[in-house]
């Protein structure tokens, strides 16, 4: 096989043994690692929303941000760029939060409940990939966010160093209510996410990237990542006990739509959540921004209902995921007509 | 003979550069240019080439850019 399989497999399997590992160590279940809720918590431990129980600055962000700084600094691939659409960027990492928090994860999550037996994963599995699928097609017809461009190292460094401090604010629980909410020890959560930081800024890994790929070039690289997620997190619940089974048809629609909102939009945003972090710990400040928008959109999400809880969706989530859907095909249909008229000056 | 045909890829974020290439591939041309700048779509754009029967030969340039030269096997 060749490495970067290997490699994108070894990884995939290396972040599914953090998150068994984090949950018995003292994670939610099934959430020992969700880019979404973890940001969600470092948006409440920042005061932007007021829900108490979700204000623990979650290290592990911070770690697989830094993870990626590091390695991408080692490897001369650290880059300060910027430019690439912001404003759209920022929406995009919006609707990405809104429709994760409407299904209550992110990709990464949604393959830690589809291992831990949780059934209403299926139907975000399937919108999540129906969503990237249409995404591919945008793609395949030239939509681009545009160029990036070299910018001031200040800008990312900036973000660097606010990152380094919400660590050592977090290490000390200085802020947030880290005694509301379980979370595995500080120590563990920060090493764990920094070898994932780490293996996923050397392998590209992506959840998103692993369907879109095959959509677009037959390539199921990335595809092996999420395979030997899932298939490790399956056999580490049935190990430790935390795997039971359930499947119930309400509100599968939601789930379905609000994850196929995250695959949409992460398809036309270049990433993942996960890839998003990464891209931001190698200078990459409209990655950057995407996250801003993403805790932008958790502030909303919380402040205005829309954030589900784990028994019923709310009609203002449900409205959100409809509206989100509307914008990002909005965007998708307007530039892809622009890049269209582009490429065909190129003879592409 | 065809004019070698020269796609600029810099500055933009994966997939687009591989999308790029995959167009100018559909094509069919024996040999073809993609500049690249940044390491992730150096490797996609390869893997890509690599797969649908082309050499790929990269020359870096000295401002972070590489020229990756396609030609077909």
């Amino acid at each position: 096989m060749k490495k970067e399989k290997t490699m994108i497999i070894v990884t995939g399997a290396i972040i599914g043994i953090a998150a068994i590992l984090l949950v018995m160590l003292g994670n939610p279940k099934n959430m020992g690692f969700c880019i979404a809720c973890f940001i969600r918590d470092i948006t409440g431990s920042l005061q932007l929303h007021s829900v108490e129980k979700l204000q623990y600055a979650r290290p592990e962000i911070f770690a697989i941000i830094l993870g990626s700084f590091t390695v991408a600094n080692i490897k001369g691939e650290y880059k300060t760029t910027g430019g690439s659409s912001p404003i759209l960027r920022f929406f995009l990492g919006f609707f990405i939060m809104i429709g994760a928090l409407v299904f209550l994860g992110c990709p990464l999550r949604m393959v830690l409940r589809l291992g831990g037996g949780d059934g209403k994963a299926v139907f975000a599995l399937f919108g999540f990939i129906g969503g990237i699928f249409i995404g591919s097609k945008f793609l395949n017809q030239g939509f681009s966010l545009g160029r990036t461009y070299k910018i001031e190292k200040f800008g990312s460094y900036g973000f660097m160093a606010a990152i380094l401090l919400l660590t050592v604010l977090t290490a000390f629980s200085l802020i947030g209510k880290p005694e509301l909410e379980a979370h595995a020890p500080f120590i563990a959560s920060f090493v764990f996410a920094i070898v994932v930081g780490v293996m996923a800024q050397r392998t590209r890994f992506c959840m998103v990237g692993a369907y879109r790929d095959m959509f677009l070039f037959k390539d199921t690289t990335l595809f092996f990542g999420t395979l030997s997620l899932f298939v490790v997190v399956l056999v580490g619940n049935i190990i430790t006990g935390n795997f039971s089974f359930s499947i119930t048809g309400e509100n599968a629609i939601w789930y379905f739509l609000s994850m196929g909102l995250v695959g949409f939009a992460a398809s036309l945003a270049g990433g993942c959540p996960l890839r998003q972090l990464i891209l931001a710990g190698e200078g990459n400040t409209d990655s950057i921004i995407t996250i801003i928008g993403m805790v932008f959109g958790a502030a909303i999400a919380h402040n205005f209902k829309m954030a589900s809880s784990p028994t019923t969706v709310n009609t203002n989530g449900k409205i959100a995921v409809i509206v989100g859907l509307v914008v990002i095909t909005a965007i998708a249909v307007l530039i892809t007509k622009q890049r269209k008229n582009e490429l065909k000056k190129l003879g592409l | 003979m065809d004019k070698v045909k020269t796609i600029d890829a810099r500055g933009l974020s994966c997939p687009v550069p591989v999308v790029l290439t995959k167009k100018a591939v559909e094509q069919n041309p024996s040999s073809l240019q993609v500049i690249v700048d940044n390491v992730a779509a150096k490797e996609n754009v390869s893997r890509y080439a690599t797969a649908m029967g082309y050499n790929i030969k990269a020359e870096e340039k000295d401002n972070e850019e590489t020229l990756l030269t396609l030609e077909k096997k």
